[in-house]
């Protein structure tokens, strides 16, 4: 599935149609009206138009694609958590139940907005924009196959793709130390501080077992690592270096083990507790939205990304490789309490920081012996 | 106590007071001598519980005896009575090693509720005397933070005490 | 950050209960710490005064909700003494098997809350699963789930209902095999280790002097436990093992209460073996006698008692409750020096906080 193709198909019949609505009706009012609109449909029709709103339907595509997956990725987290605990999760709301989330969005929609007196307006509001608005970004960079992927019009990737996706991971933490000061309140601040910690000290392994993979590619596009997997997916040589991917994955994204700055024994919510409704919401959303992105790229360096039997398109062998990825988190929530936070700051700089660097030194010797 | 660790299991109702019942002689005997006048009425009431009354002059020094000497390391429960024309504090005080269980009856006249605290004693008495405080009204002297525990602090009234009576819905 | 005071609590999932916790902290570390109660007094032993034996028996049910049964026989016990009755053995064994089924409902409930405390959402459904097993015996027993009035004064309310030997042979069975299934998700997490070993050190003597008893004490290398230091109804005849574990923190009070649940098992398959026929219950009479009396039994929690003087009518003059939480909570503040505030969770969870018979 072509993103670029559809998207182009798409916006030249949209331009088309304005264009037919300015020059074909509006056109025929007498002169020098009448050829002032015609000029102006000529304008929308042009070249440079086409593509600039062929970009922004890539964009919504790409979200709306994204969005669908999160939707799929809680339920299934929900029933797969269920399962573990031996219980059934929800199974009223649609078919299996489906559409249990959407009851669960609109119920968040329908709450009153509180906002604290004391509490700072402006990092109140835009605390959650800059949160939402940098994951959904990271998902420009993850192309689903060789063809899903958000281009330009000469066909060109974000060059740098995973460097740049990383980069913007990495803006979370700004968000939520504004987040968990703004709202006036000692648990918030203590919890903001600690999940900024956490965060910012789980980018280095992670970062360094993407350096790995890099030795062995050479190039960071996503497009180029997933082609160099055609004869053997990355996470077997490098078997150590996934699974501290996966681990630095879960400590980014917060969740069980690592969730302690929103634990509920302890700091009620954590950093997200003066928010209400939607924005709460929000912030519960992107987590899965991380979840996902993470999901994502680690299947694209390790798990060998799009590549798979023709019997499927390419997009359905990465997201399945994504959902196994997944749901490998969820099994791990069902079966681990949580680490306090000064344990997970030793795990992190004591323990997976040696590994990720005995990780870079057996890609570097793949690479020295030349399989690679 | 040490041997508290490894001491004999009980096997039975019957053996257990051939065990101990020389522990409570023991007690009956001895301990109006050390305290003296102030001790009075002690009594084996059954196997494994001796009961005593005692002066509230006396209370630190019979609390210190029993802990020292007699091995009572465990004070269960501090009641307080009211009698109508006096009231009356109860302690229960266990020895582990010993299987006894110690009866203490101490009164207290209405015009006069100031009783020593046996919390340099037994640490476990501090919540014990500040209820007592909170619900009958009687004073401890030497306690580390004697305030109300169950009652807001601003609470005028002492609710157990018998001229406090329930209002009508009751 | 400068040393400040924190409220955990009245309102926090943490607690379970309700009741304030302050810590002063210094950063991280907790200096100093302030348990403070009294959010649930109800006036128990004022309406005690007021209330014939008879109605106090479903109030007694109220002093702790999560293990209600032990309360209701330790004061029906407490009355029979005064009045000096005699039981028949039949309602004795009754007695015995209804405390050992309420002793592993309440320490699975334990279970549960402590392992939601520590993050762990899975050992809390399985936990209240299992509970659902014997929460279902006792409402067999008694009609109902939580608060069950069963022991009366004089015996039982009633006779076993048919086929309950052969169902709660099979509930027992039952849960000696998922205890296996718990222990493995708990033992061998490294993770609840790392939250559990090292953490809430309370030394024996310190124990000993603050007045604890319980599982909090046979945790902290003292064997003593109620039903075999001073038995009463047929403890004597039973032959079981008192838990006792060496080191004195969380881990070694959360093996104590599973190895009591395995020997509440062991209790009850006794019971339903050696139980004899008979009547289960005798008539009481109205009034009692002038005099005191004390009951001691061993709660799921500690060491429980009651102090009970009559005075010849048919309402007791004074009925004094010794709860085993009121003592442990006040021992609070040596458990929590020096550790952290994300411990708080795990330390107080390991004592079993159950509002109802702090307050009364």
């Amino acid at each position: 599935m072509d993103l670029w193709g559809i998207s182009y198909a798409i916006s030249d019949i949209l331009m088309h149609i304005v264009y037919w609505i300015f020059s074909g009706l509006l056109g025929l009012l007498p002169d020098p009206l009448g050829g002032f609109f015609d000029g102006i449909g000529l304008w929308f029709v042009s070249p440079g138009v086409i593509a600039f709103i062929t970009m922004l339907l890539e964009a919504l595509i790409v979200i709306i694609v994204a969005l669908l997956n999160v939707i799929i990725l809680i339920w299934v987290e929900r029933k797969v958590l269920a399962r573990i605990m031996d219980s059934r999760g929800p199974f009223y709301v649609g078919p299996l139940g489906f559409f249990q989330n959407i009851a669960d969005g609109a119920k968040l929609f329908v709450k009153q907005i509180i906002i604290p007196k004391k509490a700072d307006k402006f990092g109140y509001q835009i605390a959650p924009i800059i949160f939402v608005g940098s994951s959904l970004l990271i998902l420009a960079a993850i192309p689903l196959s060789a063809d899903f992927a958000v281009k330009d019009a000469t066909g060109a990737t974000i060059p740098g793709g995973i460097l740049f996706a990383f980069a913007v991971f990495a803006i979370a933490p700004f968000s939520i130390l504004v987040a968990g000061w703004s709202e006036n309140n000692k648990y918030t601040l203590i919890g903001g501080m600690r999940s900024a910690a956490q965060m910012m000290s789980y980018e280095i392994p992670m970062l360094l077992t993407v350096a790995s993979v890099f030795l062995l590619v050479g190039s960071f596009s996503f497009g180029d690592v997933v082609n160099a997997q055609q004869n053997i997916w990355f996470g077997i040589p490098l078997f150590l270096g996934l699974i501290l991917f996966i681990a630095c994955m879960i400590a980014e994204v917060e969740r069980i083990p690592f969730d302690l700055p929103e634990a509920e024994a302890e700091l009620v919510e954590g950093w997200t507790t003066e928010y209400c409704g939607m924005r709460f919401g929000f912030f519960m959303f992107t987590e899965y939205l991380r979840g996902y992105a993470g999901c994502g790229i680690a299947t694209a360096l390790f798990l060998g990304g799009w590549i798979g039997p023709d019997f499927l398109p390419g997009e359905i062998w990465f997201l399945i490789k994504a959902y196994i990825v997944f749901v490998v988190f969820v099994f791990i929530r069902g079966a681990l309490p949580r680490i306090r936070t000064d344990q997970i700051l030793d795990l992190g700089w004591k323990r997976l920081l040696p590994l990720a660097v005995l990780n870079l030194l057996i890609a570097a010797t793949f690479k020295i012996l030349g399989w690679f | 106590m040490e041997s508290s660790s490894n001491r004999v299991e009980p096997v039975g109702k019957k053996e257990l007071s051939q065990l101990v019942s020389g522990f409570e002689r023991k007690l009956e005997r001895e301990l109006p001598l050390s305290i003296g006048p102030d001790l009075t009425e002690i009594a084996v009431k059954r196997e494994g519980l001796v009961s005593a009354r005692c002066n509230k002059e006396s209370i630190l020094k019979l609390a210190r005896l029993l802990r020292d000497k007699y091995g009572f390391e465990h004070l269960s429960l501090i009641s307080a009575v009211d009698w109508r024309d006096r009231f009356e504090l109860v302690y229960h005080v266990r020895s582990y090693a010993n299987y006894c269980m110690m009866e203490i009856k101490v009164p207290v006249p209405k015009d006069d509720l100031e009783v020593y605290s046996v919390t340099s004693i037994w640490k476990g008495a501090n919540w014990h005397e500040r209820e007592a405080y909170d619900m009958m009204g009687i004073v401890f002297k030497g306690h580390p933070d004697l305030r109300r525990i169950l009652l807001p602090e601003d609470v005028k009234y002492f609710p157990l005490r018998k001229d406090f009576q329930l209002t009508e819905e009751d | 950050m400068a040393e400040m005071w924190i409220n955990m609590g009245p309102q926090h999932p943490m607690t379970h209960g309700l009741w304030n916790l302050r810590i002063k902290v210094d950063g991280e570390v907790i200096t100093d710490a302030m348990p403070e109660i009294g959010y649930l007094h109800r006036g128990m032993e004022k309406i005690f005064e007021n209330k014939t034996y008879v109605q106090i028996g479903p109030l007694t049910d109220r002093l702790c909700y999560g293990s209600s049964f032990t309360w209701n026989h330790l004061y029906c016990m407490t009355v029979e003494k005064l009045m000096g009755l005699e039981i028949p053995e039949r309602a004795k064994w009754i007695r015995v098997m209804a405390i050992e089924l309420q002793r592993i409902a309440s320490h699975l409930m334990w279970l549960a809350a402590y392992a939601a405390d520590l993050g762990l959402l899975t050992g809390f459904v399985w936990a209240m699963r299992d509970r659902e097993i014997f929460l279902d015996l006792l409402q067999a027993l008694s009609g109902s789930r939580l608060t069950y009035n069963y022991a009366r004064i004089g015996g039982v309310a009633a006779d076993l209902p048919p086929d309950f030997e052969r169902d709660c042979l099979r509930a027992v069975d039952y849960f000696e095999r998922k205890l296996k299934e718990h222990e493995n998700l708990y033992n061998g997490s490294k993770i609840f280790k790392m939250r559990t070993v090292g953490i809430g050190i309370l030394k024996r003597e310190e124990a000993i002097n603050l007045g604890v008893t319980g599982p909090t004490l046979r945790g902290s290398n003292a064997k003593i436990d109620i039903r075999k230091d001073q038995p009463y109804e047929v403890y004597d005849e039973i032959d079981f093992e008192v838990a006792c574990h060496t080191d004195c923190d969380c881990w070694a009070r959360y093996i104590v209460r599973m190895t009591e649940m395995k020997e509440s098992c062991k209790i009850i398959r006794q019971t339903l073996q050696k139980m004899p026929k008979g009547p289960v219950r005798v008539k009481t009479p109205m009034l009692a006698p002038s005099g005191d009396a004390i009951g001691v039994v061993e709660d799921p929690r500690g060491e429980g008692m009651m102090y009970l003087i009559g005075d010849g009518t048919d309402r007791p003059y004074r009925l004094k409750v010794r709860s085993p939480l009121f003592v442990t909570l006040s021992a609070a503040k040596p458990m929590l020096l020096g550790y952290k505030v994300a411990d708080v969770v795990a330390i107080m969870g390991s004592i079993d906080v159950c509002m109802g018979e702090t307050d009364r």
